[in-house]
């Protein structure tokens, strides 16, 4: 009998302890299975940041680094020009990336560094118990903003990609879901261009992940994807934002 | 570059760093350390090396984290407002065992203060500065040589024991100018390998781990338990201090860095006068001599703590001493320097004063 459907070389063979319902695992394991594609787990190192996603070492079957909240941008800097032969993955979440790492983020993709930055945006913080991201949306309710996001006194929640797109260093950004098998191939697509860019070495390639957070968005899997559908992607538009390559 | 030249200590610290090997300086402007970041950002790329200039302090030693975990030598530089900045990354690079070599131009302080010569951050490079139970080892040269010499030193130490490796020095060590011989960097020979545990190497078979988070039941007791036997091994192994005329001495001053070289001035002034002076001179601040000065302060009546700060050292200097003999403080602030002249007067104070009094210079 063939064997059609496996584990990816690129994961541990262990059940993840995400929340049913959560994005991370789907995210995982396309970025595991593009790194067993290009054949490059060896050589890889992923970074688990701070967030639910700090024991991705436990999941993911190559060199992982934990950084500090909001720097892995620095750190993943600090790896690709120590060791230019390494493929870096920069994993971070809402709150890291487009909070407290604003600064990285920015001056990492005005560099230009080479490597892939997969940014999972659930508009919330999920480890520490669903306070405000930088990405929730108006209206939306979490510990931090009880009564709804109120754009008048906490802001509004960032575009990410539309915010980064133009400035020079960027040679790919997009944003897509994993809300259905759909838009997880339609993902997994984004991704693999952003691993071939910085295999490549064209640049800074950036995919913005709209993800689910079941528990503390207080609904279930199934009504967290309806809320994802109907509110999220509402707000952040999904596609590419820049393509370097398809400028020329 | 070899044989003897005239040399800023922030570009000797610079050049002493391409020729230990330092692959990835990470650095952001500040005073006054500017010509180290300047000298960096022309003699990295003329070796092929990496250099870039930050975003923040905060990016620059996480930089050096990621080159650390890469296994490449890595290095940055700041003063007291920027280190404050740093000590998060410092912190996390204690918890993950990783080598980093950095360097702090003291300036006055708290807060943005001043960019005079100053050693206030002497609780900060010492105590920890950042957050949990980890120590850096710190080296406080004196002349440009030193400067030289500690740099290559300190990234040979970083890489022996896994653990940041401070310069602690002032903005007239860093900014003075004397002879140097640039001397060449020899590999001890005995570092060991990093190549168990470096990441993004195909060579290793297993995927690694690199962290400083253990939220299992003791984990990191047990994990800080084994910082702590490596702290042990440096406390026994590599304190340094230098001694001047102390075997003799009535009173012996304790002092480091800039400091010790006015103390020096002021221990010949007084001895031109017959009173018996001798200098004790820490070179590593942590492990700070608390054992050989133990020993002094059971031999003589008094000693006095010389600083560029207000009576930081002289908490250890008092600690050391076990209270077996006095302990005077003559301590400057905000670029405020010793004056050799005031150190003599103040021995003398303290020479024909009795009981337990203590005497300071402010």
């Amino acid at each position: 009998m063939e064997r059609i459907f496996t584990m990816p070389e690129a994961m541990k063979p262990e059940q993840t302890l995400y929340c049913p319902g959560c994005g991370h695992g789907i995210i995982h394991r396309l970025v595991a299975e593009l790194v067993d594609e290009f054949g490059i787990r060896e050589r890889t190192i992923g970074i688990a940041p701070v967030g639910c996603s700090v024991f991705a070492d436990k999941y993911w079957n190559f060199d992982v680094i934990s950084a500090a909240h909001g720097r892995a941008p620095a750190v993943a800097t600090g790896m690709k020009r120590g060791r230019p032969d390494s493929f870096v993955i920069c994993y971070q979440g809402d709150g890291d990336l487009a909070a407290i790492g604003t600064a990285e983020t920015i001056h990492a993709a005005n560099r230009g560094e080479q490597f892939v930055t997969v940014f999972v945006n659930n508009a919330i913080y999920g480890m520490t118990g669903g306070q405000m991201a930088p990405t929730t949306l108006i209206g939306q309710r979490s510990m931090t903003c009880q009564l709804g996001r109120d754009a008048e006194i906490m802001g509004y929640p960032i575009r990410v990609c539309e915010l980064l797109k133009d400035l020079p260093g960027v040679a790919f950004m997009a944003r897509g879901s994993v809300d259905s098998p759909k838009n997880v191939l339609k993902t997994k697509k984004y991704l693999k261009k952003a691993f071939s860019n910085v295999i490549e070495g064209k640049g800074y390639s950036f995919v913005e992940i709209v993800s689910t957070c079941p528990t503390n968005w207080g609904m279930t899997p199934v009504k967290a994807l309806e809320w994802l559908r109907e509110s999220m992607l509402e707000h952040y538009e999904l596609g590419v934002f820049r393509d370097r390559d398809a400028e020329k | 570059m070899s044989g003897k030249v005239l040399m800023k200590g922030n570009e000797a610290i610079g050049e002493a760093a391409v020729q230990a090997g330092c692959q990835c300086y990470f650095g952001y402007p500040i005073t006054p350390q500017n010509e180290l970041t300047a000298y960096m950002s022309k003699r990295m790329l003329e070796e092929g090396r990496v250099f870039i200039q930050s975003e923040s302090e905060i990016a620059a030693i996480n930089m050096c984290f990621g080159a650390a975990a890469v296994g490449v030598r890595t290095m940055t530089s700041s003063s007291g407002p920027g280190i404050s900045l740093k000590q998060e990354g410092i912190s996390y690079t204690a918890g993950a065992e990783l080598p980093l070599f950095f360097v702090n131009v003291m300036r006055g302080g708290p807060g943005l203060g001043n960019i005079a010569p100053s050693q206030a951050d002497y609780f900060q490079c010492t105590k920890g500065g950042g957050h949990g139970d980890y120590r850096v080892l710190v080296y406080a040269p004196s002349d440009v040589q030193e400067q030289y010499d500690y740099t290559m030193l300190g990234f040979d130490m970083a890489d022996r024991y896994r653990i940041p490796v401070l310069l602690a020095t002032d903005g007239i060590l860093g900014q003075m100018m004397e002879p140097l011989v640039l001397n060449e960097y020899k590999d001890p020979g005995d570092l060991p390998s990093k190549a168990a545990w470096r990441l993004g190497d195909p060579a290793t078979k297993e995927p690694l781990w690199t962290t400083s988070v253990y939220l299992g039941d003791g984990e990191l007791e047990e994990h800080n338990l084994k910082l702590q036997r490596k702290y042990d091994e440096i406390v026994e192994k590599e304190v340094r201090f230098e001694e001047t005329s102390v075997d003799d001495a009535d009173i012996v001053m304790v002092a480091y860095g800039t400091s010790a070289r006015v103390a020096k001035s002021a221990m010949e002034m007084a001895r031109a006068e017959g009173i018996k002076v001798g200098l004790h001179r820490p070179i590593t601040l942590w492990p700070f001599p608390e054992k050989r000065l133990g020993e002094i302060a059971g031999s003589v009546d008094n000693m006095l703590a010389v600083e560029m700060s207000l009576g930081q050292m002289w908490e250890d200097v008092r600690l050391a001493s076990c209270g077996a003999c006095r302990v005077h403080l003559h301590g400057r602030t905000a670029g405020g320097i010793p004056e050799e002249a005031a150190i003599v007067d103040q021995i003398k104070k303290i020479m024909s004063s009795k009981g337990d009094e203590i005497i300071r210079n402010f």
